[in-house]
């Protein structure tokens, strides 16, 4: 697939960056080389300027000096790092290079990677060892992914804030006080803190959007069936998707072309072709219809995160959009209580399979089945995953069925027929992609309602399958503000096309956090 | 809807899942809190309306009935807690 123009920003050039002591030598430069896209570093190994090993070292010392402020990481493959960045350098010296080959990223931790610990940040999968890849890493495999580590999440994806964690909260790179949103935390974290280029997450409910808004980041969830979800732990599998996130919307195109298309091995996945994503990134919006649900500025949405989107559609206006500021999905605000019965129903099922017997977490101190089933759950799940099961097995079960479950499933009717017709009017819709910005660790940890409620402009997306992307929309208070594209199923370069014309147009995206040295 | 202390229990039955005292006690204040926020749906009309399961169009995928290669039984087994040669093996399932 062919790259498209970038911009020329390489100013680390005088560094000589072909020699790698002088890096190192340079600590400037060396920020610089962390803050490359993934467009630019393909350029710089394609030209043989930096060796794919090189620049893995390079990742490898930020991962090591990160890690100490922001937590991003469960597991780190520092020497499977290098053995892939070694394969890829085979590659390459050979002209065989592809967009991601040699490129440095981070996985989230609910993606099954074979032979790598894959937690779900649980007790229950603490020390599970997958015996297969997912899909998507098969892809990545392909494509000369360099794999530096499994992100921390939100415990079995179930969170908005990473706090969630069966092992340790993730803190927010642009304020170590703050969460970096969930359930992809870590996914985003690392990739804001240039751990790596880009980052594997899973969005149920705005898990990739959410933590992308929060830390500054490009989010894309595609369209339901358009990534295999073959290997990704189960939470709620109408909703799952997995997506990329990364510092521009090129980047997380060139992500999403790698790793979407048929699997028949995902019997949701849809065989349709994927067309080439970069085709569609040249600036031009003009004409394009675009339409604002009011429904989505909530009455206890945070005026600087108003403001902020109010400007980012007069910036969309100013390129030439044309705008229509009263759209209106009406059912908007009965997509929580659909989102919250159907994903933890869906979670109550998937999350039978834990049962101590064929792997994971297993209680020894009984003889008896029962006992052993049931402290091996009390044991190895944390409390906000027994309450979606509690919540789910609740609606499922007998006399509640009807009154929660399916009532909720013909609500998600009603709320995919609005998106359908919206999209007979709009090209794509635009919203905030959070009422908030990163919050303090803790100021949501004990009321569930509360923090459900940060994902209230995300859970629709999902419900109906449509594709949406979050990306850096400027500041409040310090704190980076996430605008919403959502397209018809299957227009993620729809998605493509809105956002980087924006980011075009802005410099939102190239703001970086400082972490303490 | 509430729900109260002995429906807690008896859900957390159902799905087979050991509740510590703790989350006895916070867990009906904090299920029927989330509770009342479903009883929004009740404004919605929902007559002739069908359930929608997941949001593509996907009826019962097939595939050819073919013989593949599938997991290594040792790779299977290698997660297991407890086995017994080619077997998981479990505490008993009946009494004596």
């Amino acid at each position: 697939m062919p790259l498209p123009e970038m911009e020329n920003s390489l100013k680390f050039a005088q560094c000589s960056i072909s020699n790698p002591t002088r890096i190192n030598e340079r600590g400037n430069c060396l920020n610089q080389l962390n803050n490359l896209t993934i467009s630019q570093a393909h350029r710089l190994l394609r030209n043989h300027e930096i060796s794919s090993v090189e620049l893995a070292r390079i990742f490898l010392e930020r991962v090591e000096k990160a890690e100490d402020h922001v937590q991003a990481l469960v597991t780190r493959t520092a020497d499977l790092a290098l053995k892939q960045a070694a394969k890829a350098d085979e590659r390459i010296a050979k002209g065989d290079i592809e967009p991601l080959t040699g490129i440095p990223g981070i996985i989230k931790d609910a993606i099954c990677t074979k032979g790598v610990r894959t937690t779900c940040s649980s007790k229950m999968l603490e020390n599970f060892i997958p015996p297969y890849d997912a899909t998507v890493i098969e892809r990545l495999q392909k494509a000369g992914m360099v794999m530096l580590g499994k992100a921390n999440m939100d415990e079995f994806a179930m969170g908005s804030s990473t706090e969630g964690s069966a092992f340790f909260p993730t803190r927010n790179p642009w304020d170590l006080s703050r969460v970096p949103g969930g359930s992809s935390g870590g996914s985003a974290a690392s990739v804001a803190a240039g751990e790596a280029m880009y980052s594997l997450g899973s969005d149920t409910g705005g898990s990739i959007r959410l933590p992308a808004s929060f830390c500054n980041l490009v989010g894309l969830k595609p369209t339901y069936g358009r990534v295999s979800r073959y290997g990704l732990v189960a939470f709620a599998s109408s909703l799952d998707q997995i997506g990329p996130l990364a510092r521009t919307v090129t980047d997380a195109a060139l992500v999403f072309s790698t790793i979407a298309g048929y699997d028949e091995r995902d019997s949701t996945s849809v065989n349709r072709e994927v067309d080439n994503s970069t085709s569609c990134l040249n600036g031009d919006i003009r004409g394009m219809k675009i339409g604002v649900p009011r429904e989505y500025f909530v009455e206890d949405m945070q005026p600087g995160v108003k403001k902020a989107i109010e400007s980012a559609i007069s910036k969309l206006e100013e390129l030439g959009a044309i705008v229509d500021r009263s759209a209106s999905l009406p059912s908007t605000p009965y997509a929580l209580a659909v989102y919250y019965i159907l994903a933890p129903s869906e979670a109550s099922a998937n999350l039978s399979r834990y049962d101590g017997v064929r792997y994971g977490y297993t209680y020894p101190d009984s003889e008896n089945m029962w006992e052993v089933m049931e402290k091996t759950r009390e044991l190895g799940f944390g409390p906000e995953v027994k309450r979606r099961i509690m919540l789910g097995t609740y609606a499922l079960s007998a006399g509640y069925y009807d009154a929660y479950y399916l009532k909720a499933q013909k609500v998600r009717t009603i709320i995919s027929r609005e998106f359908s017709a919206a999209f007979e009017k709009y090209d794509a819709l635009v919203s905030p992609t959070a009422p908030c910005t990163a919050y303090k660790l803790g100021e949501k940890l004990n009321d569930p309602m509360q923090m459900y409620l940060t994902d209230v402009c995300t859970l629709p997306i999902n419900i109906a399958g449509i594709p949406a992307i979050s990306i850096p929309a400027g500041f409040s208070e310090g704190l980076p503000v996430g605008l919403q594209i959502m397209a018809k199923p299957f227009n993620e370069n729809t998605l493509f096309r809105i956002g980087y014309a924006y980011e075009q147009a802005t410099d939102f995206h190239k703001q970086k956090p400082t972490l303490p040295e | 809807m509430k729900l109260i202390r002995e429906e807690v229990i008896h859900i957390a039955q159902l799905a087979r899942i050991g509740l510590t005292e703790a989350e006895i006690d916070e867990f009906p204040r904090q299920l029927s809190n989330i509770l009342e926020n479903f009883d929004v749906l009740d404004q919605v009309d929902t007559t002739d309306v069908p359930p929608t399961t997941q949001s593509n169009s996907l009826h019962t995928v097939i595939k050819d009935d073919l013989v593949k290669p599938s997991l290594e039984r040792e790779d299977a087994l290698a997660n297991a807690p407890s086995r017994d040669g080619e077997f998981f093996k479990i505490r008993p399932v009946l009494d004596k």
